[in-house]
């Protein structure tokens, strides 16, 4: 047994020290695999981004109102006097007599994007001032809030990041009205970060939408007061509305999107690894046909076969490690934090959120990579297990 | 030629390597082509974009109505041929998942703008003549099993009716197009939404503009935009395609994702080809001083050597592309999410392009040294 690990080792050390001088075929290798790890990676850090976002945007504490119909804030709609009725729901979180909950107007405002100057659906949501206690991550980062009644606003991190034109000090004209910015807000990197907000009732005068708004955000006595909050609501004839958990209402504003890059990463990985796999096969291939009456020689001199086998893997999966390695680190530095923007299908308006290479990505990377060299050493590793003595030895 | 056969040997004097070697390329243009398609399935349709089309959108978003009134003065105007108004619906059909584009249309002048629905006659008829008719994209009509005659309840999200939520139309007839043509729609009457809905009676979501002179894009643009200027709903003019491509651009730029992806997948397959046509070619050292002995010239032994990397391309490369082919014509795989899943000619034509490419840069480097090679060295080496 001692034997067979030692010569197995010294074959498999013999392996790896000549890598150098077939540093060609063994670069494509590297070079193949890397790649696969890289677009892997990369690919799927941009769902991973995208989902986070959106996941941070949901609380448990938190219920969102909306018509009963509607599948998302743009195309919800309640008159004043059922956003009134709704604020005396049970369930609700009172501070004094007054409810913890934010009616508001969801629309959207073209503003240029930066990184393609073309025109992009901004959201912007008209708050009552009790929107910054429901959403208790809230804080101002620069400038100051909104004063209620005037025509000031205050933006998300990421839409400053991603829009033209919004930084603090500066005017929006959109149309006839200009919106002055005065403050930069963050919420966590939630969804919020993308939007623009400002006072619910200047924005029904300048939308024209009379006394109405789009939806409501309470914020709960807890998080098992939802089903009070939502059976009086649901069972009440004068209200015609939905209550969801924002959480849900969220997760499954993301569900598409997220799926949709997630198929499309999975696909192209897949298949650019099977090619990595012929790329690996054919470089192991290589190494042992080069080195045939090397092998040869070993195993007429008694090594057995076993530790030839193990150590054309060994050699093949420490390429792959290396591959891994690499397109892992590129990944990571290249699109870790990557800021970027895209359309939400459910509501047609922008979603900023940042690429994450998360430890887990990189060990998935990783894991296929060593996954490639495992398959792409073993049939090599097999012939050169097979390979007749005397003919080998004969050949070139 | 009649060198054909020796070729043909010599590629499978290794089966095992050419097999796998086949197997990279062919992955390789398997991967081309459906990168190809995702690419053309998120510019929208902007291949057939109009450029004699003008869309007005509120000057504030696209989501804020525009009154109905524009329409006569839109006509009214020189150099317009047609003018149609579209809103946007955005319904649901029993559930969520199930989207698919509802559009509001006045069938008269949207037939005249957009010449490339083929709808026939009586179908023609069937909408004129039933206000809750419905002409539905082919692709659309596949993915329900809807026939023509079909009763179709929708959910108003944005546009309730008077009474409850259900809007119901009956299937008047379907309209199909060539490739890249979205048939994944579902276009409706104006009459029965603007007489049934509870609110936003003579609302429309934009119009379509059809001038008689698109060399006058810019002008006419610039000219309905101050004909509303100051009003209480200003417009922005783009043409129909410069529209179409800010929309797609708003997903971010899939395109540049797309062509990064496979810049990295061809790059590593042309170091797998070169590195294997290099090996076989090094292997053969001796068989090419044969060669030479015999008469061969230099330019034919580079030739030789070059057509064998070339024959390995567009063997793999073909049948990559060709797959590709056979599984976009299966049709979107992610619920009418992406309408227009096509393989644009324009792309094949790229894609065999690059196979030969392939081929070549693969050879070149393989090709020169056994061009350079002397007959001495080569017989000597063996």
């Amino acid at each position: 047994m001692f034997n067979f690990i030692k010569q197995t080792l010294a074959v498999t050390m013999l392996n790896l020290r000549t890598i150098p001088q077939r540093l060609g075929s063994s670069g494509v290798a590297i070079v193949g695999i890397a790649g696969v790890v890289i677009v892997l990676v990369s690919v799927l850090s941009i769902a991973q981004g995208f989902a986070a976002a959106m996941e941070a945007s949901g609380s448990p504490v938190r219920a969102l109102v909306m018509r009963s119909g509607a599948d998302s804030e743009m195309t919800s709609g309640l008159s004043g006097a059922e956003v009134d009725l709704i604020k005396q729901a049970p369930g609700l979180r009172r501070e004094g007599q007054t409810p913890v909950a934010s009616a508001e107007l969801y629309v959207i405002i073209d503003i240029p994007k930066i990184s393609t100057d073309t025109s992009a659906n901004v959201p912007m949501r008209g708050i009552q001032p009790q929107a910054t206690t429901v959403r208790e991550e809230f804080s101002i980062a620069e400038g100051r809030m909104f004063n209620f009644g005037t025509n000031e606003v205050i933006v998300g991190r990421g839409a400053v990041v991603n829009f033209k034109g919004l930084t603090v000090g500066s005017t929006i004209v959109s149309g006839q009205n200009k919106w002055q910015v005065v403050g930069l807000f963050e919420t966590d990197g939630s969804i919020a970060e993308t939007e623009i907000w400002c006072d619910a009732r200047v924005l029904q005068g300048v939308y024209r939408r009379g006394n109405s708004y789009q939806s409501l955000l309470a914020r709960l006595d807890s998080s098992e007061s939802f089903n009070t909050f939502r059976d009086w609501l649901t069972a009440n004839p004068q209200v015609n509305v939905q209550v969801r958990r924002e959480e849900e209402y969220y997760a499954q504003q993301s569900r598409a999107l997220t799926s949709l890059i997630q198929t499309v990463g999975y696909g192209i990985a897949v298949l650019m690894g099977i090619g990595a796999v012929f790329g690996a096969i054919l470089t192991m291939y290589t190494a042992v046909s080069t080195r045939s009456r090397e092998i040869a020689t070993l195993r007429a001199l008694g090594f057995n076969t076993t530790s030839v086998v193990v150590s054309v893997l060994a050699e093949s999966l420490a390429l792959a490690a290396i591959g891994g390695l690499i397109g892992g680190v590129l990944a990571y530095v290249a699109f870790n934090g990557y800021q970027t923007s895209t359309m939400n299908f459910s509501t047609f308006s922008q979603v900023a959120f940042a690429f994450q290479v998360t430890p887990q990505l990189l060990g998935m990377g990783l894991f296929y990579a060593l996954a490639m060299g495992l398959v792409g050493g073993l049939f090599p590793a097999l012939r050169a297990a097979r390979l007749p003595i005397p003919s080998a030895l004969r050949e070139l | 030629m009649k060198f054909f056969p020796l070729l043909w040997s010599s590629l499978w004097r290794k089966k095992i390597r050419t097999i796998f070697t086949l197997l990279a390329v062919f992955i390789a243009f398997l991967l081309f082509g459906l990168l190809m398609t995702i690419r053309t399935a998120f510019s929208f349709g902007v291949e057939i974009a109009g450029l004699d089309r003008l869309v007005l959108i509120h000057k504030v978003s696209l989501i804020m109505p525009l009154p109905l009134s524009y329409q006569e003065r839109l006509r009214a105007t020189e150099g317009v041929e047609v003018v149609s108004h579209q809103s946007w619906f955005g319904g649901v059909y029993q559930d969520p998942s199930n989207f698919f584009a509802q559009m509001v249309v006045e069938p008269e002048p949207f037939m005249k703008i957009y010449p490339e629905f083929t709808i026939s006659p009586e179908h023609v008829k069937a909408w004129m003549s039933d206000r809750q008719g419905a002409i539905v994209g082919v692709d659309l009509m596949r993915r329900f099993n809807w026939k023509v005659g079909d009763r179709i309840p929708i959910v108003g999200t944005i546009w309730q009716p008077k009474q409850g939520q259900v809007w119901d139309f009956n299937i008047a007839g379907t309209y199909d197009g060539e490739a890249g043509v979205d048939k994944t729609q579902f276009f409706f009457r104006y009459d029965y939404l603007n007489e049934n809905r509870a609110q936003g009676d003579g609302l429309v979501g934009w119009y379509v503009v059809k001038i008689a002179d698109p060399s006058q894009a810019q002008q006419m643009a610039a000219k309905f935009d101050s004909m509303f200027a100051n009003s209480s709903a200003e417009t922005k003019t783009t043409t129909e395609k410069g529209f179409v491509e800010g929309f797609a651009k708003q997903m971010g730029d899939i395109g540049a994702i797309m062509i990064a992806i496979l810049v990295a997948v061809l790059f590593t397959m042309l170091l797998v080809a070169a590195n294997t046509m290099a090996q076989s070619v090094r292997e053969r050292t001796s068989e090419v001083g044969v060669l030479k002995t015999l008469g061969f010239s230099n330019t034919s032994i580079l030739v030789l050597v070059l057509s064998e990397s070339v024959l390995i391309a567009v063997l793999g490369g073909t049948l990559g592309l060709a797959l590709a082919w056979a599984i976009v014509q299966n049709g979107d795989p992610t619920n009418g999410m992406l309408p227009i899943f096509m393989l644009p000619t324009r792309d094949v034509w790229a894609g065999a392009g690059m196979i030969l490419l392939l081929g070549i840069i693969a050879g070149a480097w393989p090709a020169v040294n056994a061009m350079n090679l002397k007959i001495t060295d080569a017989l000597r080496r063996a």
